[in-house]
């Protein structure tokens, strides 16, 4: 399976970004003037992998061999009763080494470090699974990792922290701002700028400076290119809906790119609501947001008035950033994807439906994409398809899960 | 000729002098900047996440924005110092979103009615010059573009066409407020730099002493100091006019002593 060329085919929803960087009015390299020259390095750098054939030859190996790939296609029989609706199949990414989607972009980004000659990596993580899987690669390469972590997020994500630190990682909690993703990406941001010559910054999401947004996709692109094929394979045909949880947006990318110019099979994105979007209490930077200018990309992001930032909140710590990355806001202006929010509260019922129908544990991030499955199902001919992202295992929530329920564990 | 043009054809470099808008009694912590004898004054908007600061700069931004600031507040302090300085250039700097907020037209054109010279924003290279660049322009307003270490000579034209006013070279690779660059290496930039445009060069990151600022100000037309002075700001509070009254003093006669071109 490899990395998507950007395809040309005129109208096509699958020919982004331009030349620039730009997905439409979005995107962009908004970076201070040290950074440019690397940003600028890294784009000759991916495009020169892209046509090369032993990297291509590499990061399908380390998929299939170190990360577990093809996720598995799941029915979910259970659940599809139980709703009564439309058939629920699942694309397995939380079976994934280190428990989540965010593997298979920080094994490209790795071997891009490499080509370069970068002999150390940053990143920032918000649950902790980006900085799980940074710190992981950065084992299995023999780098040293330096994971930024807002100090709120060290605190409810601890089983995280610890499994960054046997992995060897550095974890730099943040306290700046309110201590979330948001401000372990600034520190990230500071880093990098302060250590350009050997540094190279794992971005966890679609988001950042050109060329992450792509890049970042175009790695996570396997799930969409395996679930289109295990799809024809098991029932002949593509799903009707395609469903997945946003907070930056990589998962979803990652599933929806592949299906989108196939005119047939709608899109659903599904964006923290936290305590409700008619307060501020929320991370659904679409939803709720206004196009600006954050973390090196122009998108739509939480903010006042005067374009301060505002804080997002979501009970799922992999939700809660205040942007979101911007070929999603280009697929929103172009109404080619639907977003809906979901709340913490419907999240939390949906991942005890999951548990108690499946047998599978899911993380508070795709638990929203779970609920917004389970509210859609039901209007749904019982013959067609709804395929969501099973992002992330739900190992890691279990505390904040239970501190929720009022059980002490 | 303008206002800033002016600041750099005296015969002796230029000190720019820093400040976080609204974190402290501003209008008089400016005008003690000018007392002590700043050549121009940089006016930081505060942004809740200005990635490109160090400690003492994010501290100044918390403390101004805790306090309330808002865009609107940050125009009227320019527009009194404007009002109280006739003659002193006034640069804003600052990040892309709170100024593209409202539209560049309309923070142009506001920027424009307080008196405001040139704009520096951290985050707007020139490949998105489209973003803030042309209204700036049309407003009679300089964009004020940074060059660093890591900006080689093939990006170098890109940087310098459409800056106006003054290049900001950003001494070290890193964020404000931290370690000093080697006057070697800072030399050695502005030579290079100064080979690809003829607009004046003004140097800043990790200026904090009178005998840093001299020994730059020998090469090159400009120093500008900041969190130096912010950090008297947090130190003093109520009482900072007098510290940086002082400090600016030092900074201003290291700088304006130095012989142009003398290294």
């Amino acid at each position: 399976m490899g990395i998507a060329m950007t395809d040309s085919t005129p109208n096509s929803f699958r020919n982004q970004p331009d030349e620039r960087g730009h997905f439409g009015d979005y995107g962009g390299r908004f970076v201070a003037e040290t950074l440019m020259p690397l940003v600028l390095d890294l784009e000759r750098e991916y495009r020169a992998a892209q046509t090369d054939p032993e990297f291509q030859r590499e990061f399908d190996d380390l998929l299939e061999h170190y990360v577990g790939r093809p996720s598995p296609l799941y029915f979910a029989e259970r659940l599809t009763e139980a709703l009564g609706g439309a058939q629920v199949w699942f694309k397995r990414d939380e079976l994934n080494h280190t428990g989540a989607h965010k593997i298979n972009n920080c094994i490209g980004q790795i071997l891009l470090a490499i080509r370069m000659g970068k002999t150390r990596i940053i990143a920032e993580t918000g649950a902790g699974q980006h900085g799980v899987a940074t710190a992981t690669v950065c084992a299995r390469f023999g780098l040293p990792c330096v994971v930024y972590m807002g100090a709120e997020d060290v605190r409810r994500q601890s089983p995280n922290v610890f499994r960054m630190k046997l992995l060897g990682a550095e974890v730099v909690p943040v306290t700046s701002g309110r201590g979330t993703l948001k401000d372990a990406m600034n520190e990230g941001l500071r880093d990098w700028v302060a250590n350009v010559h050997d540094t190279f910054y794992i971005i966890g999401t679609a988001a950042g400076p050109h060329p992450y947004p792509e890049l970042v996709r175009d790695f996570q692109s396997v799930i969409g290119k395996e679930a289109r094929q295990q799809m024809q394979d098991r029932i002949g045909r593509l799903p009707d809906l395609l469903v997945a949880a946003i907070g930056g947006g990589s998962n979803a990318l990652g599933l929806f790119h592949p299906f989108l110019d196939d005119p047939d099979v709608k899109m659903l994105g599904v964006e923290a609501a936290g305590h409700g979007l008619d307060g501020d209490e929320h991370a659904a930077s679409l939803l709720g947001g206004f196009p600006g200018v954050l973390h090196g990309n122009r998108t739509y992001l939480l903010q006042d008035e005067d374009g301060q930032i505002t804080e997002g909140h979501s009970i799922s710590a992999g939700l809660d950033y205040p942007g979101i990355g911007p070929e999603h806001a280009w697929l929103k202006d172009m109404e080619r994807v639907e977003y809906t929010a979901i709340t913490d509260e419907e999240a939390l019922e949906a991942f005890q439906l999951l548990c108690r129908t499946e047998g599978i544990i899911p993380a508070l991030e795709p638990s929203h994409a779970i609920a917004a499955v389970a509210k859609r199902a039901k209007d749904m001919p019982k013959d067609s398809v709804i395929l969501a992202n099973l992002c992330g295992r739900g190992d890691k929530d279990i505390f904040t899960v239970a501190e929720r329920l009022g059980v002490n564990i | 000729m303008t206002r800033l043009s002016n600041a750099f054809t005296k015969p002796h470099p230029a000190l720019v002098c820093f400040l976080t808008a609204g974190d402290g009694d501003t209008a008089a912590n400016l005008d003690a900047l000018v007392e002590g004898g700043a050549d121009v004054i940089e006016l930081g908007m505060p942004f809740t996440d200005p990635m490109a600061d160090g400690p003492a700069i994010q501290q100044a931004n918390i403390r101004s924005l805790g306090a309330g600031t808002t865009t609107a507040d940050v125009l009227r302090i320019a527009a009194e110092f404007r009002a109280r300085h006739a003659q002193v250039p006034l640069v804003l700097m600052g990040y892309a979103n709170p100024m593209i907020r409202r539209g560049p037209d309309w923070f142009a054109s506001a920027a424009k009615d307080a008196g405001v010279d040139g704009v520096i924003c951290v985050d707007i290279p020139p490949e998105e010059d489209d973003a803030l660049g042309p209204a700036l322009r049309a407003a009679g307003i300089a964009p004020i573009r940074l060059a660093t270490p890591t900006t080689d000579d093939r990006r170098l034209p890109a940087v310098v066409e459409g800056s106006q006013g003054f290049l900001y070279y950003v001494a070290v690779a890193g964020i404000t407020g931290m370690q000093q660059a080697a006057i070697e290496s800072i030399e050695a930039n502005v030579t290079r730099i100064k080979r690809a445009t003829a607009i004046p060069v003004a140097v800043g990151f990790g200026v904090r002493t009178p005998e840093q600022a001299g020994e730059i100000a020998r090469v090159a037309d400009g120093v500008v100091v900041g969190s130096a002075l912010v950090e008297l700001v947090a130190e003093h509070g109520t009482d900072a006019p007098a510290h940086l009254r002082e400090l600016t003093a030092g900074l201003a006669k290291a700088v304006h002593s130095a012989a142009k071109g003398a290294a």
